[in-house]
């Protein structure tokens, strides 16, 4: 920043004696990350801040999505969907290079798409390349898909750094050497520092790109995090994880906060394979124990959105349903009893996220006003996805679902480690998918918000928030978390660029 | 000495070995999984497996453990599960910074701890003697991480002399020093406390020995029977004392590099752990073992440096 502020300086002095013309300083930004991957190959790894840093920056997908969500073109400059919703044909951008220099052609989607469904697929999302049947090449500018049923998030999900586009020539090197079409190239990769972007002069839209050069700090605990911003070290920390130290920063003129929304719904995962929460009473009366308010102002310091089911509230489709089993102590004491579980022990297995475990402190005392006896153990996260996750060896946890369009994983049969099973759900899950209408899905999707609220699943807790702290010149950031990546194209320094 | 020298390359090994089986045991009996973590929680079962098949981690475990130690005799660490590169260049680029960061702190410990120890039993009973142990008593009692977050307030946002964390690389010797200095401190306050009580207390009872008395009758100067007569003799029981610390010294660079995010092999540790990369794991517990084996084994040696007897003994 310091060398910025001197050429800026500099400059500015130029310009005032009428010496030259403007040239733009080379604008640096510098982002606080909490996670630092491993690989940098997103369609072989989950670690949410590889497509962070890459997804629509350094790679490229058929599709991208803006803040709010809606899809728009990227590779693809447009498409043809066939009435019967199963055949997308997908128009390539022209003149679309790598940054190795290789063309980019339908080819390269064809071995993005094949690679990603194939029986030895590693992608993390494989998921959603299951619907496709085949992926044809028609001419290099133009691919054909086909899918087995109709999927109303097609597009949606295409835009994801799971789908991200590789060229067959770099693919096998993506975990260290990204090789993209994106407005910004992989520059280096100091482990376990930083990692390095600089802009891409070749992109189709370069003269739109107002950053020069990107670098990503990985700076994981929030106390180090606020001194390096205060320092001047970094400029700016989306994800920060400590709510509580951010009036400091709302308080510092050199700083914006943002409060943005994520996907992540936050829920108290009951095990409802497991009794006592095969009983919906007990489920009912853990739902009337808890106090959300309290909760939210406990663990994220006032800064976050209740939720009553499984959506979140920025939704299209969503419906508040927070009133659906309003706190009442008594009310929980009492069908507790009725269970014959009063007095009983419950533990809660929570992973090591702030916002688990200091909302398990809070469930705790809840629980314990309403006559349970709640354990709070908590474990590590590689223990957690082996004993939770996959083994569902718990009673309650708690979790954050960051994946959008998830009410699917109330469908996920009871091999799922919520242990839930209902064929009316699944039906009705089904139905959603294949709704390609907007407003008819968005009904669909409240009726799901209330099948979920009524059987009392889960204890609905509150949507993840996105806790962003941005030096105050700094713009073009995105304050809510739509998808785990972050286009940096439109991101600026100063107002004078 | 080569006999010694023999027998203790011998311990050596053997310690290392065991060590081996003991870390082999623990990383495969703890709950976790490479692919799951890798992957996460909306990865289909499939391509879980397929990772799995990948990554060699269906083959039972003695098959793994003796791939593993054939592997290290001739020098091959394996490919880490999770960053997909070979392990001994994921160590090789993060070890000179946690070797320099634990050397810096060590030093810094020994010369807090001889200053602090001696001044005080120089001054014994008096207030400098007083103020050292107060001093040392918060020393050990402040949690590094700490320490290591008031320095940041105080020498990086609020004086700037020194970065709040990071490392620029060696190419930037300058750089790579200023970001050394506030880790090095955090490190070394504790362990420098520790150590000043033991230099103290060693030094007080070798000043009451009959040939610091004949020293001072001799007229020598009181920095002079310090320096001469009772720091030799009080250095055997600090020697000991910073060999075990040592241990404690690399241990406590997990801690410091996490608050300064440098990028050393304490938070390789920590990642490898928190992602189950059990081949990378064991790599690193093997070679900080190496290294807590290998300082004692130089402290021994330091003892025959220092005591004379012992040297006679060995010879």
């Amino acid at each position: 920043m310091f060398q910025k502020q001197l050429s800026t300086l500099a400059l500015a002095a130029a310009l005032g004696l009428g010496l030259v013309q403007p040239v733009a300083a080379d604008a640096l930004l510098r982002i606080g990350l909490q996670q630092e991957p491993t690989t940098l190959d997103p369609t072989s790894d989950a670690t949410a801040s590889i497509a962070g840093m890459l997804g629509q920056n350094v790679y490229e997908s058929l599709t991208t999505v803006d803040e709010s969500g809606a899809v728009l073109p990227q590779l693809a400059e447009s498409w043809d969907v066939s009435e019967d919703g199963l055949t997308y044909t997908f128009h390539l951008a022209e003149g679309v290079t790598f940054h190795d220099g290789t063309a980019f052609d339908a080819q390269d989607v064809k071995f993005t798409f094949d690679r990603a469904m194939g029986e030895d697929s590693v992608n993390p999302a494989k998921r959603y390349f299951n619907v496709i049947e085949k992926v044809e090449v028609v001419d290099p500018q133009t691919v054909k898909m086909v899918l087995k049923q109709p999927d109303a998030f097609f597009l949606f999900n295409v835009a994801q750094g799971s789908a991200s586009i590789l060229a067959p020539e770099s693919a096998e090197d993506a975990k260290t050497a990204p090789v993209g079409t994106g407005p910004f190239r992989f520059e280096g990769w100091t482990r376990g520092d930083r990692l390095k972007l600089a802009k891409n002069d070749d992109h189709r839209d370069a003269g739109e790109v107002a950053l020069d050069r990107v670098e990503f700090r990985f700076v994981a605990d929030p106390a180090s995090a606020a001194a390096a911003l205060m320092a001047g070290e970094i400029d700016a920390y989306p994800g920060f994880g400590a709510p509580e130290m951010l009036p400091q920063f709302e308080a510092d003129p050199r700083f914006k906060v943002s409060v943005g929304s994520t996907e992540g719904e936050v829920i108290l995962a009951m095990n409802n394979s497991k009794a006592p929460f095969t009983d919906q009473r007990v489920r009912e009366a853990v739902n009337h124990a808890l106090d959300r308010d309290e909760i939210i102002e406990g663990a994220m310091y006032g800064r976050a959105v209740p939720i009553g089911s499984f959506y979140p509230p920025h939704g299209a489709g969503y419906v508040d349903l927070t009133d659906r089993w309003p706190h009442d102590t008594a009310k929980a004491k009492a069908l507790f009893e009725e269970a014959g579980i009063a007095g009983d022990t419950l533990t809660i297995r929570v992973p090591p996220f702030a916002y688990a475990t200091r909302s398990a402190e809070i469930i705790q005392t809840e629980l314990a006003d309403a006559g349970i006896d709640a354990k709070v153990e908590a474990v590590e996260w590689g223990f957690w996805l082996d004993e939770v996750y996959k083994k569902q060896n718990y009673d309650m946890t708690i979790i954050a679902h960051t994946s959008p369009n998830d009410l699917g994983n109330f469908a996920k049969g009871p091999e799922y480690f919520y242990g839930y099973d209902n064929a009316d759900y699944d039906t009705l899950w089904n139905a959603i998918t294949v709704e390609s209408d907007e407003a008819k899905r968005n009904a669909l999707e409240r009726e799901a918000q209330h099948f979920l609220a009524d059987s009392a699943v889960m204890g609905f807790l509150f949507q993840l928030p996105k806790l962003s702290i941005v030096r105050a010149d700094v713009t073009g950031l995105w304050g809510s978390s739509p998808v785990t990546f972050q286009p940096l194209s439109g991101v600026r320094i100063g107002s004078d660029m | 000495m080569s006999f010694f020298l023999l027998r203790r390359t011998g311990g050596l090994v053997l310690t290392l070995l065991a060590i081996s089986i003991v870390v082999f045991a623990v990383m495969n009996v703890l709950p976790g999984d490479p692919a799951l973590t890798i992957l996460g929680i909306d990865a289909t079962d499939d391509a879980r497996a397929a990772l799995r098949v990948q990554l060699g981690l269906d083959d039972p475990a003695p098959v793994r453990y003796v791939q593993w130690i054939a592997g290290i005799a001739r020098g091959d660490f394996g490919t880490s599960y999770s960053f997909g590169v070979p392990v001994a260049g994921l160590i090789a680029e993060r070890l000179p910074l946690t070797l320099s960061l634990a050397l810096s702190g060590t030093l810094l410990t020994l010369v807090i701890a001889l200053a602090a120890g001696l001044y005080s039993a120089s001054r014994h009973g008096r207030t400098g003697d007083w103020a050292v142990m107060i001093l040392s008593q918060l020393g050990i009692a402040i949690p590094a991480f700490w320490l290591a977050i008031l320095l940041v307030l105080l020498f990086a946002v609020n004086l700037r002399w020194f970065p709040p964390g990071g490392f620029p690389g060696w190419s930037d010797p300058l750089g790579s020093l200023r970001s050394l200095v506030l880790p090095t401190i955090a490190l070394a306050a504790v362990q420098g406390a520790v150590l000043a009580r033991v230099t103290r207390s060693s030094a007080l009872e070798v000043m009451r020995l009959d040939f610091v008395r004949t020293a001072r009758a001799t007229g020598l100067s009181p920095a002079r029977v310090l320096w001469r007569h009772v720091l030799p003799n009080a250095l055997v029981p600090v020697i000991t004392i910073v060999g075990m610390q040592f241990a404690g010294v690399v241990t406590g660079t997990i801690v410091i590099e996490n608050v300064f995010y440098l990028p050393g092999l304490g938070r390789l540790i920590f990642q490898s752990i928190a992602n189950r990369d059990i081949i990378t794991v064991q790599a690193l517990v093997l070679m900080v073992a190496a290294v807590v084996v290998l300082a004692n084994f130089a402290v021994d040696v330091a003892y025959a440096l220092i005591d004379p007897r012992l040297k006679a003994r060995l010879a």
